[in-house]
């Protein structure tokens, strides 16, 4: 069992596999048990020194700021260093004990645990902003066998014509980021608490209000020009049907969210044979498929699996010739969240340049539930299709109540006819993480609210093509921000690893024109790569 | 990388001017030429860069490009990349002996046209994101 370092005394349920996560970090909760600010910071938009110094809270002058601690601000910190900006003139502030730890908490509950592959390529590297030498060569090279060594290397040759693409373990990754952590000195930036609100300052730049964690929760305003937000999801919303049924029955244990810990889901299904509904086509819908499937092949579960989806995909699907997106017996296929150009080819260069309407087009035309095309996932869902224990069905949820047996009764209805239909089952599981309104973050909510910062065509935060959010650019301040809350502006994968490095390497673009780090060139490019292989600090 | 039409004549333009040059500099006089003379050597190995570069840009790219548009991915995989050089090999060789009227042999011209693509190959491959860190973003472009 591994060590669970965040529920001491908590019994974890046994699992039909032992090295997932469990406990999620804890989350960002609202600070209510330190004090209230005083009124007349709360209700001004802009703060001067002298309204902080009134307020008695220390202040505590770092130039640049990131907020959030995930993977972006990881990637962030690593590029700043790279670009020159020493440890001591940037801070994280974080809930987070390491900035993989909410990904792999969500990739481990969705069924991604560790040793599985997840979904990015082999040069999306957190740790590495040149994505050379990959990880596919990476592990090449630790190989100990011939046939270790050819096989990664072939298959990054050959992907996506002969074979699939080539994907890192989620613990590749892991590793990866912690010793590049310890090589930029990442761990000197952090401050564990939760950021609570970012306001402008008078004169510019900004102030951020910081609670520390522990037993003492103190609280510090942080002065700084440039504050970076990478707070990954506002929240995880769980849908209307999920949350109807959990409040008219209480117990929310057989209807259950990819997103939220559900090991007793499986463990029930391999002591006892039951039907359970996935619905979603995502990856995280494949995952838990494949979870299912496979213990009933190494545990002898005798599950039958009901697939629903909202749109039944049978075949290659688009607008047109040139837009057509693979897809069959229900599913649609894409490599990668986004198409691939998305990241930094054509499409990337035409989403940029697009506004208002033609982009929400492009957006939707590129979004949607999609899950890679994996031959070892293929084989195992054909041969359950052979043995009728998997079948997908297009259609949505009416309903879902408790029946006599203590079982579930699903209503839904089916997208051919339209007819209601019901089914029995013993457990739903609803792949299809939605993400919630900025609202429901508090420090989102104060930024849209209070501060007036302005939403994109999603409702997100709109941000530049270079990730400001120029609605509150003060004075030589900057504000940045990154990730998920970013999504409708002008980068689609900007919620993806190599996306909030490109973020990063955006940002560092324009600080080096203020003047806080040195432009990446090639000079220092090749310079710093060189320290990067050697294994010392940049 | 996912490539634009704009990165890929870049990037062939800048890799042939840079390790495919070189390549070519040292490769050369090693080559299984009999009797020619080490300028006559030169002659045809750079002129089988330029007509690389030059073909390349005129023609193989946009043809290249034209095709990516019919994936949904908008991407070329490695592999297209490295069996470009059959067709591309093919034609340099043709315009060499029959256009130009280089006296060139076909062994001599697969070791070096055969060498260099793989040079070139890969540097687009890893090294060039390590020259420039936006290229990969820009897809290709380095200016
Ligand atoms: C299941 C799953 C699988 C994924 N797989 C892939 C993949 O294979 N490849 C890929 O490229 N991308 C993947 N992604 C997308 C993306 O890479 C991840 O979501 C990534 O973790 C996003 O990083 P982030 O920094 O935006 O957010 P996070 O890593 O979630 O970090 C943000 C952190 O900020 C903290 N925070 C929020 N508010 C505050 C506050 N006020 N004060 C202090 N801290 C705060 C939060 O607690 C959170 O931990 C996946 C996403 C999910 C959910």
């Amino acid at each position: 069992m591994p060590i669970n370092h965040f529920a001491k005394g908590v019994k974890t349920v046994p699992t039909t596999d032992s090295s997932r996560v469990l406990a999620p970090p804890a989350p960002p909760g609202w600070d209510e048990r330190a004090p209230e600010l005083p009124d007349f910071l709360l209700t001004s938009p802009v703060w001067t020194d002298e309204l902080v110094h009134e307020s008695g809270i220390p202040v505590v002058d770092v130039p640049f700021l990131t907020v959030g601690g995930g993977m972006g601000s990881f990637a962030m910190i690593d590029c700043l260093r790279i670009a020159g900006v020493p440890t001591n003139q940037m801070k994280v502030l974080t809930n987070l004990r390491h900035p993989w730890e909410n990904y792999a908490y969500l990739t481990g509950v969705s069924q991604l645990p560790p040793h599985y592959r997840i979904r990015s390529d082999a040069s999306s590297m957190p740790d590495n902003i040149w994505g050379f030498p990959s990880y596919a060569v990476r592990r090449a090279f630790r190989s100990r066998s011939p046939r270790g060594f050819i096989a990664p290397l072939w298959n990054v040759l050959t992907e996506n014509v002969f074979t699939d693409y080539w994907t890192p373990l989620a613990g590749e990754v892991f590793d990866g980021m912690r010793r590049e952590a310890d090589r930029v000195g990442y761990w000197d930036c952090v401050a564990h608490g939760q950021a609570r609100m970012v306001r402008r300052r008078a004169g510019g730049g900004y102030f951020t209000v910081f609670t520390t964690q522990g037993a003492h929760k103190q609280r510090v305003v942080y002065r700084s020009g440039y504050v970076h937000l990478a707070v990954g999801y506002p929240s995880i919303r769980f849908l209307p049907d999920m949350q109807d049924y959990r409040a008219r029955h209480g117990s929310g244990h057989r209807f259950v969210n990819a997103y939220e810990p559900h090991e007793q889901v499986y463990t029930d299904l391999v002591a006892r044979p039951g039907t359970v509904v996935v619905r979603g086509g995502g990856i995280a819908a494949s995952a838990i498929i494949h979870r299912l499937l496979n213990d009933r092949e190494q545990h002898g579960a005798a599950t039958r699996i009901v697939h629903l989806l909202r749109t039944y995909v049978d075949g290659p699907h688009g607008p047109s010739r040139f837009m057509r997106r693979r897809g069959r017996l229900g599913w649609a296929h894409q490599g990668f969240n986004w198409p691939k150009a998305a990241w930094g080819g054509q499409l990337k260069v035409r989403l940029e340049k697009l506004e208002g309407e033609d982009r929400r087009q492009l957006w939707e035309l590129m979004a949607g539930s999609t899950t890679p095309y994996r031959r070892g996932w293929q084989r195992q869902l054909a041969q359950a299709r052979r043995d009728g224990v998997y079948t997908a069905v297009g259609g949505v949820i009416d309903r879902v109540d408790r029946a006599e047996d203590d079982r579930l009764a699903i209503v839904y209805r089916d997208n051919a006819t339209g007819t209601p239909r019901t089914l029995a089952a013993d457990f739903v599981v609803d792949a299809t993480g939605l993400i919630g309104d900025l609202r429901s973050h508090r420090l989102l909510h104060d930024l849209v609210e209070v501060s007036g910062a302005a939403r994109n065509l999603w409702g997100r935060l709109d941000v530049s093509p270079g990730f400001e959010v120029r609605s509150l650019r003060n004075g030589a301040g900057r504000l940045f921000a990154a990730g998920a809350v970013t999504e409708g502006a002008y980068y689609a994968p900007a919620d993806s690893l190599l996306g909030l490095q490109y973020a990063a390497l955006r940002v560092t673009d324009q600080l080096a024109e203020l003047g806080f780090c040195h432009r990446i060139g090639s000079g220092r490019s090749i310079a710093q790569w060189c320290r990067r292989m050697r294994g010392v600090a940049p | 990388m996912t490539p634009t039409l704009l990165g890929r004549w870049q990037s062939r333009l800048f890799v042939l001017a840079t390790a495919g040059l070189l390549w070519t500099l040292l490769v050369t006089p090693l080559l299984p030429v009999g009797f020619a003379t080490v300028s006559e050597t030169y002659a045809s190995t750079f002129a089988a860069i330029g007509l690389t570069a030059g073909v390349g840009v005129l023609l193989w790219e946009p043809v290249y490009q034209f095709l990516q548009q019919f994936r949904w991915e908008k991407d070329w995989p490695a592999m297209f990349t490295l069996l470009e050089g059959i067709p591309e090999g093919a034609l340099v060789f043709f315009l060499l002996r029959d256009v130009l009227g280089f006296d060139v042999r076909l062994v001599p011209f697969l070791i070096h046209f055969g060498t260099t693509w793989l040079v070139v190959f890969l540097c687009l491959h890893g090294p060039l994101r390590v020259v420039s860190v936006r290229w990969r973003f820009r897809g290709g472009r380095l200016l």
